[in-house]
């Protein structure tokens, strides 16, 4: 293999690590201030993307109105709002009284609601899946990167997922905001007594980790077909990602995903048959030398 | 000789058993009525492909063919075996044992296909699979009650390889899914690109749910091919052709074959990504007016254009009541012999034959996806460019390993 | 209270067969007693293993291969396969039992993954075809397992030899630490005991007795396929547990009967079974965390007292 191949199977990679590295960082804010797996988080995943398609394809003519149709620019914005929307209200009636309980009730739950979902939307879309037609113009098509030819959209989703990951680990590492988040995780009675609403605070700290679920879906959408079921398989690497990455860290979730993504891709080069399952042989390996996870602490 | 010996006399007594069962039971219908079950998937990744579309058409089927059989009600029982072998199997027991359903059909899905031949024949029920690929259906586990109506994966290829091959597509690269399915598909395609003087210049075995088919496509663009194979199906086939668009292969000269493509899948891809694919197919519904007529009237029930299953379904029940009618009885025995002297002929096969194994042999189609700008409506997706005759289509039934088949 | 279960047991078990569908019953005794075998360790070690479906399905496959291509009876068949499931519990026990709650569910769901990769891929499983056509045998040279009846017994022999095992742990000391260990296990620590031994054996029996359970199931449906593997399979175990209730003795088996029941009658209804089944998990965790029989000891209680 050449440096060019390298570069482009890198290159394919990163275009894959972007999607656990968004998804495994949703999962350890919800499960860093909430201490609750979101189960549910793959088919939020979908979820953002049907918004998506929804908006595009169906919503216009349901309205009344065939002539509407909601670009790829507004299901950025307003997909992951919808989902976040549903997020809140998950967590503000189901959630909330499974606190006082064992953590694993919240991760039945999930499970629950993500079988709901799923079984929901396979009635009425194809289980292959739909396209989803709307990149915009200004997206399409391939540029030549000199050692392959890389279709635009795809650079442009790498950048955007490593811009809203960096993002979320400044505010919540180095700005006051994230400061109080992290604070009400420690000692929730303090942070009280400093009057602030710690329960809304979870509310809105849950509805943004799921927003980012949905962002990543949005994102998924024009690459992959949107089909009910495409967050039923990948959350379990997600998961596999999470392990390895420990759940300690929010810089951890992204530095992991992102490896996970290129080791994956480099695997589909040399080794394809171990795609898949390199992720979990690489966690077995990282579980019996380090078992809090790579960036754990080491009680969990 | 001993051995000999032996076998003729269990063949004898088996025909003697056989004859008296069948004469038991020749004065018309076990219990009154004959029964139809459709056994699909109404929840997963077949659902559009089968599904609650296969229950419609049996309900045609029996409606068209007048509700009533040798004097007696036509009844359609259905249920979704939500893709696992094991609740498949105790719905087909409770069917046959306690409902006394005559004949399954539908079984998409290869585990719950074999499952349900295998229990169906132990209970001297005909089993009409139109939904599973796997060849094993007719050839290891093969049973004197199971009929395979639609497709095979031997077939799927045939048509596919030898027309890109004729083309000029000498040069194969395939995209395998890694299991039996993928690996006995691509193994069809390359006996037949190799027959025909072409190459395989490499493969590659994607795992099972992979969602992002990019690194093997790069590879398969980079291996100087001229046309890039498919051996997988459903959610993977659309996918990897989605993403070869996305990065321009197929605009940079080299060209896609699908294995195994279903209508409903160039319809999620829709026509502006999928153009130009090459497929085989045992149906598709514009390709003549008896066609035509019977999909619209499908369409006006179900509001989609039948699938090759689908339209299998309707054809598989029609032939099952003609079979029931014409032999005078539902016994199995007798149904199926019946079934085996037939020349099935309707919108759906041309010249069909149901051979010893099980096999229903007839023409496959080979068909081209159209450009946008070459279709005129919602579901006008396809072009028929050649028919692949049934002899060239499926495994000779004399090179059956089936014991049925007499060497 | 427990008294009337066991005569329930044990009169509803020898009547089944005239009372229902001998294969129905066969199937839910199956899952009765994969549901009783996870809950040994839900409910009463408080460990969830989401990975459970791999020592169930793993142990499925290996019996329908030993009795297809190596000519195994069925009793030695079932045998071999709990016995890998015994092992295979083993290694993931040591692997898994280093961590605690969710990361717990975690690990055991990864590891589970890898057996379902290896049973699509392995050359004896039959890939998505699933292993076809295991001959059920005759026991012990004498009894014809095709008989509906015979076969049906032989799985309520099974179950109950399961069962009695589990009864056994759980009113032994062992099964009192076990206990302790759920309720403080930093206090059981304290005590002297070795936690994670304690936890090892208890996840190894729990993984064996699954695969008793799946290799029965191999040997009455005749198959293995991948579904056995799968991790929805894992979340199906739980759903039983949660819905009979986890900690009780007779909760898992009413929860698989009902799953059991509700994937058999709503299968004609199409698509709305995963719904429903997810629904309910969802009702259950909100409302009724002790499931059908915890509530209902719950109810006993607070009339006698």
């Amino acid at each position: 293999m050449n440096i060019d191949a390298i570069l482009a199977q890198t290159m394919l990679g990163l275009s894959q690590g972007v999607f656990y590295a968004m998804l495994s960082l949703g999962l350890a804010i919800i499960f860093g201030l909430l201490n609750v797996i979101n189960f549910a988080h793959g088919a939020l995943y979908m979820l953002g993307a049907f918004v998506a398609l929804i908006g595009y394809s169906y919503i216009g003519p349901w309205l009344g109105y065939p002539d509407f149709q909601m670009g790829f620019w507004w299901a950025l914005i307003v997909a992951p709002l919808v989902v976040a929307c549903f997020g809140m209200l998950m967590e503000r009636f189901m959630l909330r009284r499974l606190y006082q309980f064992d953590h694993i009730y919240g991760l039945l739950l999930t499970f629950g609601v993500a079988l709901v979902l799923q079984g929901v939307l396979s009635n009425y879309f194809n289980i292959s899946g739909t396209a989803y037609p709307a990149t915009p113009e200004s997206l399409r098509g391939i540029v030549n990167l000199g050692f392959m030819y890389f279709p635009k959209y795809r650079l442009f989703a790498i950048v955007l997922s490593v811009i809203v990951c960096f993002a979320t680990w400044y505010m919540i590492e180095r700005t006051s905001l994230g400061a109080v988040l992290r604070a009400g995780q420690e000692n929730p009675k303090l942070v009280e007594a400093f009057g602030i609403n710690v329960p809304r605070m979870i509310t809105l700290t849950f509805g943004f980790g799921v927003a980012l679920a949905a962002l990543a879906g949005v994102l998924a959408a024009p690459i992959y077909s949107v089909s009910p079921l495409m967050g039923a398989d990948l959350i379990i690497t997600v998961f596999a990602v999470v392990v390895i990455g420990g759940m300690g860290s929010i810089l951890g979730a992204i530095v992991t995903g992102l490896t996970l993504g290129l080791v994956q891709g480099l695997t589909q080069a040399l080794y394809p048959p171990a795609a898949n399952t390199v992720i979990f042989f690489i966690m077995v390996v990282v579980l019996l030398i380090r078992p809090a996870g790579l960036f754990g602490k080491a009680e969990g | 000789m001993k051995k000999t010996m032996i076998g003729a006399v269990c063949a004898a007594t088996l025909t003697a058993v056989a004859a008296t069962s069948a004469l038991a039971a020749a004065d018309g219908l076990s219990n009154g009525s004959v029964k139809i079950g459709v056994l699909s998937d109404m929840s997963g990744v077949y659902k559009a492909i089968e599904g609650p579309g296969a229950v419609i058409a049996a309900q045609m089927a029996i409606d068209d063919f007048g509700g009533q059989v040798l004097g007696e009600d036509i009844e359609l029982v259905s249920a979704d075996h939500q893709l696992k072998a094991d609740v498949a199997s105790s719905i087909a027991r409770r069917w046959i044992d306690r409902d006394h359903v005559d004949m399954l059909v539908g079984m998409d899905n290869s585990a719950v296909g074999l499952a349900v031949q295998g229990l169906a024949s132990a209970k001297k029920t005909i089993a009409i699979n139109t939904g599973a690929g796997t060849v094993e259906l007719t050839e290891s586990q093969c049973s004197s009650y199971g009929i395979h109506y639609v497709y095979d994966t031997y077939a799927l290829p045939v048509g596919t390889a030898t027309a890109m091959v004729q083309n000029g597509g000498k040069k194969w690269f395939f995209i395998t899914a890694d299991y039996a399915f993928g690996h006995s598909l691509q193994d069809n395609t390359a006996r037949v690109v190799k027959e025909l003087g072409g190459e395989v210049v490499g493969s590659v075995n994607a795992p099972l749910s992979t969602n992002d088919f990019s690194s093997y496509l790069l590879q398969a663009s980079s291996s100087g091919a001229d046309v890039i194979g498919l051996a997988n199906a459903g959610g993977d086939t659309v996918n990897s052709i989605k993403q070869a668009n996305e990065f321009g292969i197929v605009a940079r000269g080299q060209k896609m074959a699908g294995m195994l493509v279903f209508l409903t899948d160039v319809k999620a891809l829709g026509l502006d990504t999928a153009k130009g694919l090459q497929f085989t197919t045992a149906f598709y519904w514009d390709r003549n007016d008896e066609s035509r007529e019977w999909s619209q009237r499908f369409f006006d029930k179900h509001g989609a254009m039948p699938t090759m299953v689908q339209a299998g379904v309707y054809s598989a029940t029609m032939h099952y009541l003609e079979a029931i009618k014409a032999a005078g009885t539902d016994d199995a025995d007798a149904v199926r012999a019946e079934l085996g002297q037939m020349e099935l002929n309707d919108f759906f096969v041309k010249n069909g034959k149901i051979e010893a194994n099980g096999l229903m042999s007839h023409d496959m189609y080979l068909a081209k996806v159209k450009t946008p700008d070459q279709s005129k409506s919602d579901w006008d997706l396809l072009d028929i460019v050649s028919t692949i005759p049934a002899e060239k289509a499926y495994i000779p039934v004399a090179e059956s390993s089936c014991s049925l088949v007499k060497q | 209270m427990n008294k009337v279960f066991w005569v329930l047991l044990i009169v509803l078990g020898l009547a089944a067969p005239w009372l229902t569908y001998p294969v129905f019953a066969m199937k839910l005794l199956c899952f009765a007693l994969f549901a009783c075998a996870f809950n040994l360790l839900l409910g009463y070690v408080g460990l969830l293993s989401f990975g459970h479906a791999a020592f169930f399905g793993g142990a499925a496959y290996i019996t329908g291969h030993v009795i297809t291509a190596w000519g195994f009876g069925p009793l030695p068949g079932i045998l071999t396969g709990t016995l890998f499931a015994m092992m295979l519990g083993a290694i993931f026990g040591a692997l898994a039992i280093r961590r605690q709650g969710i990361y717990f569910a975690m690990i055991t769901l990864a590891l589970a993954q890898i057996i379902f990769f290896l049973a699509l891929k392995l050359p004896f499983t039959g890939g998505e075809n699933g292993l076809q056509g295991i001959p059920r045998g005759t026991l012990l040279g004498v009894f014809d397992l095709n008989e509906p009846i015979t076969m049906y017994y032989f799985v309520f022999a099974v179950f109950m030899v399961g069962f009695l095992i589990i009864y056994r742990t759980i009113h032994s000391p062992f099964g009192q630490i076990l206990t302790a260990i759920r309720e403080n296990e930093p206090r059981a620590r304290s005590l002297g005991y070795n936690v994670e031994r304690f936890k090892l054996i208890a996840f190894t029996l729990s993984a064996t007795l699954a695969g008793t359970a799946g290799a029965t199931k191999a040997v009455i449906f005749q198959f293995a396929s991948l579904t056995d593997v799968h991790w929805q399979m894992s979340g199906e175990v739980v759903l039983m547990t949660l819905l009979g209730g986890m900690g009780t003795l007779f909760g898992p088996i009413a929860g698989a009967a009902a799953v059991i029941t509700l994937q058999d009658e709503l299968a004609s209804f199409g698509s709305w079974v995963q719904v429903a089944i997810g629904g309910i998990f969802v009702v259950c965790v909100l409302l009724f965390r002790r499931g059908f029989v915890g509530e209902l000891a719950r109810l006993v209680k607070a009339k006698s007292s």
